[in-house]
């Protein structure tokens, strides 16, 4: 048995790896809850404020300290729980997860072992491909449990900023204590080709439930929603789990997919070799689109787990679950089969939009006042152009729903038309200031004034009497050329169905 | 079930415990810890499998703080014990393993 | 001064009449901690100036008729485990050399509201780890009955320093005898209350399923006191009673009356016998005849799993504190320590060699069987093993308390035995704590009442009754039975019969 070589990985081809490996995917994302205060103390649990302002004896892990359980994220770990379908525990405890590190002031995290409040649950995931045949796809729940999060180090002197090669960290235990919910899903198998794909909408989808549950911003580019993504392969069709590896530092939805579809390939490089995978930690690297292995551990980590002592057992009345359950919002399943129906769009029509990321983007658009086709004609069109391009989320962008009903109600109006509306989703993404106030300040409004539109007719005419004459002739396509003429001189503000009536009226 | 340690056994241990031992410690712990194990090996099999563990004296549960901001330290108090500081946060020597 | 042979209550009514003030008081026991602590060496830090600035405090606010408690401008000593704002806090150990904490105990905070001056922090084993304060990373404390004797642990500076008259009483904490051996072996009384009957926020964590904090007194009465201070419920300690206290000091009135009629009192088989001191037996069967005297009916009663609870407890107790332990390592407070020919010592590097310096071998003992017990492949034959035999013993207690309200036995085996006898020898200091271990596994209350001195030596033992988890009052009425029926017997308390300590005046 031999280990890879890291400073030389083979890489399969991913169709190859296909032919010859089924994959099995699984992920652990980490929610960071919005409470007012952290999971074991009374601290503020807000972002950013100034180093070690934000901290007590308990998240401190001072001498004596004791926790006391946040009741508001005991409340949002059973409504994730439940939004997964998941059975939620009667009877469950906290345990220690011990090992040494400096950013955790005890040196065990309080958290919870084979006693989770929430396990055996589902997300029904929906991928939508080019290939026009979306699909649903059942990722399994294996649980969901509390735990707290730890303090943050920078690290001094060294190059990169980064671990390796610094001379010593400095740490802010800010951080130290704030709530996680931790989802795990069982091993994901029969994704084949579209595991990458299965990855990622399950991150995307899972983050717009978290998010339609109101418990936390769910933010990957903020760290308040965090996915390790684990993967293994094995020799196709044995029905086998292969040895895994697991994958951190994935820190967007495309680099949830990208980090799958490399290791889905390195693997299929070492098992090709006759070498084995060795089971270890790796770190995705965003700018080479590359995994390099985690320093080796010189044990397997033996955490030692046990009930922590100083917090009594978690044991959720059925009568508080069932309060819980009618807090959620409405099933995604049903919301989407819904607003399908609402807005009358195909099975592909939905599933793209879906697939896209953009159907809260469709819905906020629809609320503002534009109609489901036009709103998904742009989220899915021009502006997921534009985010492909920049290498961003179409959430991203700076363009807001509200922005889209906008530019939409301007065309619809009149006042500019689709090309013009391009220009003003410029002055969107450059952050120029509102759509009216874009369409102002750049000089876009559509000409209206009739008298204006007249007279640049008169004048296209007048300078192409061959054209004109053909349009007598009763030749009326070739008052495009015209309608071109007007246009160039208008700098396209101009409706064109309005110009090619006038000149078919001057043209008889 | 063992019940002696060996002294690799306990050296093992005490990496886990991140405490240096020398080897005058190791020869001096080693067959202390294993007299000690021996006779708490004596619990072995007195309680059959039915009987529940007991992790808690007393049979509280759903003891919880609501969700309201309380006092904390200020900056001055948190590092008041520590070791070396900067920029307000603990100056802690190179770090070498990854973070979990 | 005769003031400083004083009760805690019968100096409380000093106070309350004018006869005293805190000042004076307070002036007095720091001036007698100078006089003998050299020789003691019952405390780790004495804080003059706080103490005598509290104590001024209390005499104003006694001036202006706002008393804030019955105990207020009444001298006290806490542990050195315990949280004090402001005070070094060591546990006894190195590690913790010149900590001061940011933040008081629960329990501290509420003695300090209670108008109770703290005169510094006393000794310990090195963070509770033992039976003779012998651990401790700062010298032995000396047992006031004979200096060349151990007075227990780990809290024999707690225990000498009320045994000396240094402080009228004193805060300790019971892990598995912690109290109430040093009180057995000074002749003072120990409580070790009801588990979550009082706060342990603040208190340095041993083993959280069994720490409590006690009192620390001469009298059972002074115990009942400081009880009602410190007892109740505590937002910040999840494992904390949620109900009010029994009434200890009304209890105590009542026993102190002597009848006991209609009490059945189970004399435990598994808790005498080979291993126990023949004159610490006698003194005990003697006060088991006096409270039958006194209308007690007494049953023997088998407790079978007991014999398994030092087993027992030699493993919750590492298991639970070698992760509790495990947060020192020299990144956020106390001691740091370079290890020797390294150029760029890693963090790890500097925690090992960190907590090689600062542990004694104690305590490096129970983190490595700790950590064994907890390890996987080990976890269900140990400390998983151990919890179950946990619920038998309870179930012992619950079956024995059908038969009987209370449960006696001998505090300790024996009585204090030389320092340096057993230091080498963990098996046999681990024998000290076999009668006093039960409790603490199950929960259950528990008192150690001076019950004469043994013949071979001259030295006190104990007396230990137990009740039900929550009937602590029971303890402190049967207690003051006892001592109210063996101060009858012998004239005058226990501790006169101390010798007369370098420079002390009676």
């Amino acid at each position: 048995m031999t280990t890879t070589a890291d400073n030389r990985e083979t890489l399969v081809p991913f169709d190859e790896v296909l032919e010859r490996y089924d994959p099995a995917l699984g992920l652990e994302v980490h929610v960071e809850l919005n409470t007012a205060t952290k999971m074991f103390c009374g601290c503020p649990a807000a972002f950013g404020g100034e180093p070690n302002t934000h901290v007590c004896p308990t998240c401190l892990g001072l001498p004596g300290s004791m926790p006391a359980v946040n009741r508001k994220a005991v409340e949002s770990a059973i409504r994730i729980g439940l939004a997964l379908n998941c059975e939620i525990a009667e009877w469950c405890r906290f345990a220690r997860k011990n090992y040494f590190y400096p950013d955790m002031p005890k040196n065990f995290q309080t958290s919870q072992y084979d006693e989770p409040i929430a396990y055996e649950g589902f997300m029904d995931v929906t991928l939508s491909d080019e290939g026009g045949d979306g699909e649903t796809f059942r990722v399994e729940i294996e649980r969901a449990h509390m735990e707290e999060d730890t303090g943050k180090s920078t690290h001094v002197g060294g190059l990169t900023g980064r671990i390796h090669g610094a001379d010593y960290s400095l740490v802010d235990y800010n951080r130290a204590g704030i709530p996680l919910i931790e989802i795990v899903t069982k091993p994901i198998v029969g994704a084949g080709e579209k595991a990458p794909a299965v990855a990622r909408a399950y991150v995307s989808q899972l983050r717009d439930l978290i998010v339609a549950l109101g418990v936390s911003e769910a933010r990957m580019d903020q760290g308040n929603l965090r996915a390790d993504v684990n993967l293994s392969l094995a020799p196709k069709g044995s029905g086998v789990l292969g040895t895994r590896t697991e994958t951190k530092n994935v820190n967007s939805f495309r680099s949830v997919e990208r980090a799958v579809r490399y290791e889905m390939q390195r693997h299929a490089g070492v098992l090709d070799g006759g070498d084995s995978i060795l089971q270890e930690t790796r770190h995705w690297h965003e700018d080479t689109g590359i995994t390099t292995s985690g320093r080796e551990k010189s044990d397997a980590e033996d955490y030692r787990y046990f009930p922590e002592p100083d917090l009594v057992p978690i044991a959720p009345s059925r009568e508080w679950v069932e309060e819980l359950r009618g807090t959620l919002p409405e099933n995604p399943t049903e919301k989407r089969a819904r607003l399908q129906s609402d807005w009358g769009f195909t099975d592909l029509e939905m599933r793209d939009t879906v697939g896209a990321g953009a159907l809260r983007l469709v819905e906020e658009t629809v609320a503002a006042g534009a109609a489901p086709q036009s709103a998904r004609k742009w989220w899915l069109g021009e502006l997921a152009r534009r985010a492909n391009d920049a290498g961003l989320e179409i959430a991203d962008l700076g363009v807001t729903p509200a922005d889209v009903a906008r530019v939409q109600a301007l065309v619809d109006e009149g006042a500019i038309n689709d090309k013009l509306a391009r220009q003003v989703f410029d002055g969107l993404y450059a952050g120029e200031g509102t759509p009216d106030e874009i369409v102002a300040a750049r000089g876009l409004a559509v000409v209206s004034d009739e008298g204006a539109l007249s007279a640049a007719v008169d004048a296209a005419i007048a300078a192409n009497p061959d054209v004109a004459d053909k349009i007598r002739e009763g030749k009326v396509a070739a008052a495009g050329a015209l309608i071109g003429a007007v246009m160039k001189e208008m700098k396209g503000q101009a409706d064109a169905a309005r110009v090619r009536e006038l000149i078919l009226e001057k043209l008889g | 079930m063992p019940e002696s340690l060996s002294r690799d056994e306990v050296a093992h241990l005490a990496v886990l415990a991140r405490i240096d031992m020398s080897e005058a410690e190791l020869d001096h712990l080693a067959p202390q810890l294993s007299v000690i194990l021996e006779s708490v090996a004596s619990i072995q099999g007195v309680a059959s499998a039915d009987v529940p563990p007991t992790s808690h004296a007393l049979p509280l549960t759903n003891v919880f703080r609501e969700d309201v901001v309380e006092a904390c330290l200020t900056p001055e108090q948190a590092l008041s014990g520590a070791p070396a500081q900067e920029q307000q946060r603990f100056s802690v020597p190179r770090i070498l393993g990854d973070e979990q | 001064m005769t003031d400083l042979r004083k009760t805690a209550a019968e100096l409380a009514d000093d106070l309350a009449s004018g006869a005293t003030t805190s000042v004076e008081l307070t002036q007095a026991a720091l001036d007698r901690i100078a006089e003998v602590d050299g020789a003691i060496h019952a405390f780790l830090h004495v804080d003059a100036e706080g103490a005598l600035e509290a104590a001024r405090a209390s005499d104003e606010r006694r001036a202006a008729g706002r008393t804030a408690s019955t105990l207020d401008g009444v001298p006290i000593a806490v542990k050195d485990v315990l949280a004090t704002k402001g005070l070094p806090t060591t546990c006894g150990s190195k590690i913790l050399e010149g900590w001061v904490p940011p933040y008081d105990a629960t329990v501290v905070a509420k003695v300090r509201a209670a108008g109770l001056p703290i005169l510094g922090k006393t000794n310990m084993d090195e963070f509770a780890m033992g039976s003779s304060t012998e651990h401790s990373a700062y010298g032995t404390t000396h047992n006031p009955w004979d200096l060349t004797r151990i007075p227990g642990g780990s809290g024999g500076g707690s225990a000498a320093a009320v045994a000396s008259f240094e402080a009228p009483i004193a805060l300790g904490t019971d892990t598995g005898g912690s109290i109430r051996q040093p009180g057995a072996v000074t002749g003072t009384v120990g409580v070790k209350p009801t588990y979550g009957g009082v706060s342990r926020y603040g208190l340095v964590a041993l083993a959280n399923s069994l720490d409590q904090v006690g009192p620390v007194t001469r009298t059972v009465l002074d115990s009942a006191l400081l009880h009602e201070v410190i007892g109740g419920h505590d937002p910040k300690d999840s494992t904390s009673i949620d109900q009010p206290l029994p009434a200890l000091v009304e209890a105590v009135r009542q026993g102190a009356s002597g009848d006991l009629a209609g009490l059945r009192i189970g004399v435990v088989t598994e808790l005498g016998g080979e291993g126990y001191q023949a004159g610490v037996l006698a003194r005990f069967h003697e006060s088991v005849e006096l409270l039958t005297k006194a209308g007690a009916e007494v049953v023997e009663v088998s407790c079978p799993h007991f014999v398994h609870a030092l087993a027992t407890y030699y493993l919750i107790l590492p298991a639970e504190a070698s992760s509790n332990l495990a947060r020192f390592d020299a990144m956020r407070y106390g001691l740091r320590v370079l290890p020797e020919g390294l150029d760029a010592p890693s963090a790890e590097d500097v925690m090992r060699a960190t907590r090689d310096a600062g542990f004694g071998d104690e305590v490096k003992r129970r983190i490595i069987l700790g950590t064994y017990a907890l390890s996987s492949g080990y976890y269900d034959a140990y400390y998983g093993q151990a919890q179950k035999v946990r619920t038998l013993i309870s179930q012992d207690f619950a079956s024995a308390f059908e038969q009987a309200d209370v449960l006696v036995s001998p505090t300790a085996p024996t009585t204090a035995f030389p320092i340096g006898d057993k230091v080498d020898d963990p098996m046999a200091m681990y024998l000290n704590d076999l009668a006093t271990i039960p409790a603490n596994l199950a929960g259950v209350p528990g008192i150690s009442v001076p019950s004469g001195l043994a013949d071979e030596d001259g030295l006190p033992a104990g007396f230990q009754i137990l009740a039900p988890a929550l009937a602590d009052d029971r303890v402190y009425r049967v207690g003051a039975a006892l001592e109210a029926l063996l101060l009858e017997q012998w004239g005058a308390p226990l501790l006169d019969k101390a010798p007369a300590l370098d420079g002390a005046s009676r």
